[in-house]
């Protein structure tokens, strides 16, 4: 037997006044896929950054080939043969495939750089990875899975065995995953040792040789390939059972009022001549692949982005929206997907983002009532139990549920009839999912009308009364939950996709 | 659970904040002993109000500004955007012979105007702040010019004009200064009370974010930039009124001076946080820096290398603080 690549005994780690890590442990082989799950503040982050050297652990042992060894510092882990591959890109746009991937250690001559040479191996390295894409090429100009690939390709230029990537998924199409996941494949068959960070059930099925799961910096347990069950992960991970197969009771909508209307909304980049319609009190999901037009279809209709036909009427009445303002003002919230990036003020406070659609409401005569704001915002965060210590805490320090919970509350204080919740759940823990969605149900039951955008097929069916499928900038299909399965949804979901309309 | 870590960085936030304000009233004070150390007459009563009143130009203009930076934007054409206001008062005042006051309120206007053309061109066609405005700031130069036909133009005639910054409603504090302080505590009560304040900052925060909450941002910025032109031509005209005269080159180079006051005094280049206080003490720490050098007798050439140290070290500070809060 040879020994394991990577072992790590009693692992522990505090910061002042938290305990991010406690007594974890496991162990990877090589050309082994270790999946390390947990929620958001489970304790993976820190993990990583104790393996490449960011951050010192308290206690334990790290064992590499066997030997004992020290992690002081980031080139110490590229010394030893780890490399990690962070969330976010660490390339440079306009330099090339190959500049970018030998960066600093360029082959040259007194200072001068040998371009053909410096081509010529990172061409090499790319091949013997099977990875397509030019050493030429200007990094801004692939996609971003295109990026990744350079990456991964720079991170084993330096002779790494054991690579750490940190959820590589979450900015990438479903065609750009598969591109992905191929390679990890081949890599692992070459004896590349991969730990791979992720909260999508999906991947871990397709790759894990080993599942670890964290929960509060304590380790839980694994599970070995064979032993691989999504709802038994679940509970390890929130420790507690979650039904996941649960679906809205089926409800009649026909005599509703119709408080939405969309006919014959194109764009000029996408959409063409989409329309549907939005009963009051009803969920209604948008089902689709990446790049399908859902998220389109909710900026065109709010105004966010200019449309080249499309009528909107709203309660019957048509109303014109040329920019998000005409919207709100006709009722329409907008809770976006990218909630960090566009959909709050991260370094503003509870009271100020729940205040931001309303500063009418908050003010006479241009001038600010304050007091009047915290009040309403403190209503919210009993009603929706945000949890804050204050209303005055910045938003970007709340967790990702609470954070979704602010920006909804911001759109129930402007009390707008319609919401459109884009992607409502993404980068939230399971746990915290099930509360928002029993927040919608609550809101429909209430008499709100929302449509939900989701990429997630189960989240869907859990809280859509109905739902619209898109491809290509059409819609496709509409079933009604009862008649709604994951297969017929993407039987819709293909459907214009195949015939090659779709650039990616 | 997490919100224990989230309960620990509350106070730092606006620690961090003091400790910038803290940073530029300390630099005021030991500029202030230093200077009246190395020479007694810096301490006297008619130096320090000279040194009030000479601040008060650029003070007004970085009051103005300090709106637009909160938003995440530059205004370079507040310099010679507030000569090209001071000439065109000259203009309607004394030589088509207007009545003075409605001079003054078209050179008012034309400030605003200017603004409004800064705002359009950023929030409409998409031109970015600093190219807009550098053009601004080159066209106001040539029409300062042009207009005044390159010589002064005197407001001898008017007999109240140089009350404007000279006069003391106040006895022994001139109504120039007066002016600027009473424009910062409005600046004051608009930043922090209003919903313009609170719009101003929301847009510097996340603009795409604010738009999405419903907010017109492209008409506010327009606003928000007209609001800066009027604070420019409230300050051109302080300074004509000081000089009895319209010079038209008299505004050249003050927008640096002004920019870097409002960023020494903790306002963030990159938007979403402002502070009106600061601005006005960065302004003086400007002013008492160049007077300071000058009662010295040290050479105004030396004077720049000064205050571009100054800038330098301010900005240094406003950086390592975005890298200490940024996540």
């Amino acid at each position: 037997m040879t020994k394991p690549l990577l072992e790590l005994t009693g692992i522990s780690k505090s910061f002042p006044g938290v305990k991010a890590l406690q007594g974890v442990e496991f162990t990877l082989n090589r050309g082994e896929v270790l999946v390390l799950v947990g929620e958001n503040g489970a304790g993976k982050s820190t993990l990583m950054k104790i393996l490449s050297g960011i951050y010192q652990r308290d206690e334990g042992t790290i064992l590499v080939d066997g030997e004992q060894v020290e992690i002081p510092g980031p080139s110490a882990a590229q010394a030893l043969g780890i490399s990690i591959i962070h969330q976010e890109m660490n390339l440079m746009p306009d330099l090339t495939v190959a500049q970018n991937i030998f960066i600093g250690r360029e082959p040259s001559v007194a200072g001068i750089i040998r371009e053909g040479a410096l081509n010529k191996q990172a061409s090499e390295l790319l091949t013997s990875l099977g990875i397509n894409i030019s050493a030429k090429t200007r990094v801004g100009d692939l996609t971003v899975a295109g990026q990744q690939m350079v990456e991964i390709a720079k991170a084993l230029s330096y002779d790494s065995r054991v690579l750490i990537m940190d959820e590589p998924t979450s900015a990438l199409t479903d065609n750009e995953v598969e591109t992905l996941f191929e390679l990890i494949e081949s890599l692992r068959e070459k004896g590349t040792g991969i730990v791979y960070i992720s909260h999508r059930m999906e991947e871990l099925k397709r790759l894990a040789d080993r599942v670890v799961v964290l929960r509060d910096g304590e380790y839980i347990g694994q599970l070995d390939r064979d032993q691989i069950d999504v709802p038994t992960i679940i509970e390890m991970m929130v420790g507690r059972q979650i039904n996941s197969e649960q679906r809205p009771e089926a409800k009649d909508f026909s005599q509703a009022e119709t408080v939405l209307k969309v006919t014959g909304l194109s764009t000029k980049a996408l959409l063409r001549d989409v329309g549907f319609e939005l009963k009051k009190g009803e969920i209604l999901g948008f089902a689709g692949l990446m790049g399908a037009g859902r998220t389109e279809t909710a900026r065109a209709v709010i105004g966010a982005d200019s449309r080249t036909s499309g009528e909107i009427e709203v309660h019957g009445k048509r109303v014109r929206i040329s920019q998000p303002a005409d919207a709100v003002r006709s009722g329409i919230g907008y809770l976006s997907e990218d909630r960090k990036g566009v959909g709050l003020l991260l370094d503003q406070n509870v009271w100020q983002n729940t205040a931001l659609a309303s500063l009418n409401e908050f003010s006479v005569a241009g001038m600010m009532n304050d007091a009047k704001a915290k009040q309403v915002a403190e209503s919210y965060v009993k009603d929706l139990r945000t949890k804050t210590p204050s209303v005055n805490q910045p938003v970007k320090l709340l967790s990702g549920g609470n954070q979704q919970k602010v920006v909804l509350a911001k759109w129930l204080v402007r009390d707008t009839d319609i919401l459109i919740v884009d992607e409502p759940t993404r980068g939230i823990d399971v746990g915290a999912k099930e509360e928002i969605y029993r927040l919608l149900e609550r809101l429909a039951s209430e008499g709100k009308s929302i449509i939900v955008i989701s990429s997630e097929l189960p989240e869907l069916l859990r809280i859509a009364d109905r739902i619209v499928v898109m491809a290509s900038g059409r819609i496709t299909g509409e079933l009604t939950n009862e008649d709604a399965s994951q297969n017929r949804i993407m039987d819709y979901a293909t459907k214009i996709a195949e015939e090659g309309e779709l650039t990616l | 659970m997490s919100e224990a870590k989230t309960a620990a960085p509350k106070g730092s936030l606006n620690w961090k904040s003091w400790i910038q304000q803290g940073l530029a009233v300390g630099t005021l004070v030991l500029l202030f002993i230093f200077f009246s150390i190395m020479n007694p007459n810096f301490m006297q009563w008619s130096n320090i109000s000279g040194i009030l009143l000479a601040t008060a130009g650029i003070g007004i203009m970085a009051l103005g500004t300090t709106f637009v930076i909160a938003t995440g934007g530059i205004d370079l054409s507040i310099g010679t955007g507030s000569t090209l206001a001071a000439v065109m008062t000259g203009v309607f005042a004394v030589n088509m012979g207007l009545p003075a006051w409605l001079g003054v309120l078209l050179g008012i206007a034309s400030g605003a105007l200017m603004g409004f053309i800064n705002g359009f061109n950023v929030a409409f066609l998409r031109i970015p702040p600093f190219i807009a405005t550098l053009a601004m700031m080159m066209v106001a130069q040539g029409l300062g010019l042009v207009l005044s036909g390159v010589a002064p133009i005197y407001f001898t005639e008017i007999s109240w004009f140089s009350g404007i910054a000279l006069g003391e409603l106040i006895p022994g504090l001139p109504n120039g200064v007066l002016i600027m302080f009473v424009l910062a505590i409005l600046a004051w009560v608009v930043l922090s009370r209003t919903k313009f304040g609170r719009i101003d900052l929301a847009i510097g925060s996340n603009e795409e974010a604010t738009r999405l909450s419903g907010i017109s941002t492209k008409r506010w910025t327009v606003l928000i930039y007209s609001v800066a032109g009027v604070f420019t031509a409230i300050a051109g005209i302080v300074m004509a009124s000081r000089l009895s005269s319209a010079q038209p080159q008299m505004g050249v180079g003050l927008e640096l001076q002004a920019i870097a006051a409002v960023i020494i005094g903790g306002t963030s280049l990159m938007g979403g946080r402002a502070s009106i206080i600061g601005t006005v003490i960065g302004a003086l720490i400007m002013s008492v820096l160049i007077n300071g050098l000058r009662i010295m007798g040290v050479q105004s050439e030396w004077q720049f290398v000064a205050s571009g140290v100054v800038i330098a070290i301010a900005v240094w500070f406003d950086s390592l603080r975005n890298r200490g809060s940024s996540t």
